[in-house]
């Protein structure tokens, strides 16, 4: 569906964040792969949420490499969920024509697009309605078809459900299957289990900064290499 | 009391001297508040936003002058535009230019402190997202003043108070020449002085309305505000 080149895969060399003295991510290496659905999964205070900062490059790291295979276009494609969105005090529709407009797309073509985002993700009655009144799952379904208006190639999802009801969660569960079948490339994390189980193509399990494991979601759920990675499975891990 | 009925005498039959002066002062002050936040709400917000060598000097300055006195605003006005000072050839001294001069002097340090704090706690919140959608420091100044429109409202108000309520800079740089540059403030002063209390009453009173008036509509626009855009 993308004329452009992809700027995956993405490389991460020995990748490290230090505050202080404290190791907060730990000589991470690991390749995000085009068109997959990698998870990052590990414990509470793992670094999950700080690896995909890191990625996404709202935070410098102390050591190591980021290498994007097109480093020119890498900003520009990548979008990311957070898991309390941010949204403008304007309207639904003003919301996702400011994201166009900050890529410099005309005035027009981003009205045009943000329309299309609305039918296309059902916010069409929303349209005019001020974005922060929203309830939580709408804010965070405007905050998916925000990312989604922009087309990036790789999408970094920060828990972007955890404080949702179930219902609203299978409804971003199918917008991340759907943008996936488009051809974008998704590196999430979750707390959620089953979430992982259904929507996984790959895992990395991170514990304490370190990543223990990478494998294909299969291998990982049913055959955990690691002790760490078995006793999270089992819900023995907490930190 | 007679001072009092003859003041509301004054304001009932709407007295043309009046009038006039509270024209004068109302134009004046607002035209002073519009170029304040012109030139106020971008350069705040720049200032919350960009970081340079010595911004942290140019935060205290700004918050130092909120509390520059009137007078003193007045006197610099005077000698830039005395007919020995820089701008003496423009003829403008005691003249209303020279008062909406000296007042978007007196307005643009709250503005520009106020505005500087309201949009450095809405990046704050912002931040990662904003970045995350491309966004630079300088593009988030647009976005970030609409964002916090309701917010500024109160730094504005606050510069309008400042400007409506002042009588030593417009008294300095306009000369309370009657029918030329007369404004609410210093014809209170001048009447009060020559034992006309209806007038200055009159003017009071006034000044008074206006300012409740101005509060209350802004805080109305502001209360709506928070509800209609969360």
């Amino acid at each position: 569906m993308r004329a452009e080149p992809s700027v995956l895969p993405l490389k991460l060399d020995s990748l490290s964040f230090v505050v202080r003295d404290t190791v907060l991510i730990d000589r991470i290496s690991m390749m995000v792969r085009p068109q997959r659905r990698l998870f990052v999964l590990g414990p509470n205070g793992a670094g999950k949420s700080l690896l995909l900062r890191l990625c996404h490059g709202l935070i410098t790291p102390t050591a190591g490499r980021i290498i994007w295979a097109d480093p020119e276009r890498a900003p520009r494609a990548q979008g990311m969920v957070f898991q309390r969105p941010v949204l403008l005090r304007r309207s639904v529709l003003a919301n996702l024509i400011h994201a166009l407009r900050l890529r410099g797309i005309g005035r027009r073509t981003a009205r045009r697009r943000s329309e299309a985002a609305l039918d296309r993700f059902g916010l069409r009655d929303l349209a005019t309605r001020p974005a922060r009144l929203l309830s939580g799952g709408e804010q965070q379904r405007l905050a998916m078809a925000r990312a989604w208006v922009l087309q990036p190639q790789v999408l970094f999802l920060d828990e972007p459900s955890s404080q949702l009801d179930p219902a609203v969660t299978r409804l971003i569960e199918n917008m991340i299957t759907d943008f996936s079948a488009e051809g974008m490339t998704i590196v999430m994390t979750t707390h959620d289990l089953g979430q992982a189980r259904r929507l996984a193509d790959d895992v990395v399990f991170l514990h304490r900064g370190r990543l223990l494991e990478s494998s294909p979601a299969e291998s990982f759920f049913d055959r955990p290499s690691t002790a760490e990675a078995r006793a999270f499975l089992d819900g023995e891990l907490l930190w | 009391m007679g001072a009092f009925s003859a003041a509301f005498e004054l304001i009932a039959s709407g007295d043309p001297v009046l009038l006039e002066i509270i024209g004068l002062s109302l134009r004046v002050t607002l035209t002073a508040v519009l170029i304040g936040c012109l030139i106020g709400l971008p350069l705040g917000a720049m200032l919350a936003l960009l970081r340079f060598p010595g911004r942290s000097g140019v935060v205290v300055v700004f918050n130092a002058l909120m509390g520059l006195p009137p007078v003193v605003a007045g006197l610099v006005v005077y000698l830039v535009l005395s007919r020995s000072g820089p701008l003496g050839p423009l003829n403008l001294l005691f003249s209303p230019t020279a008062m909406i001069i000296a007042q978007a002097i007196l307005i643009l340090p709250i503005v520009i402190s106020l505005t500087r704090s309201v949009i450095e706690d809405l990046w704050e919140e912002y931040r990662e997202q904003l970045r995350s959608l491309g966004s630079s420091r300088l593009r988030a100044v647009p976005t970030l003043l609409w964002d916090g429109r309701f917010s500024l409202v109160t730094g504005i108000l606050a510069g309008f108070g400042r400007a409506s309520a002042e009588v030593g800079a417009v008294l300095i740089v306009g000369g309370n020449i009657a029918g030329h540059t007369r404004t609410m403030t210093t014809a209170i002063t001048l009447e009060t002085a020559r034992g006309d209390l209806s007038l200055a009453i009159a003017l009071g009173l006034i000044l008074l309305a206006v300012t409740l008036t101005l509060n209350t509509g802004a805080y109305g626009i502001g209360q709506w505000g928070r509800r209609a855009a969360g």
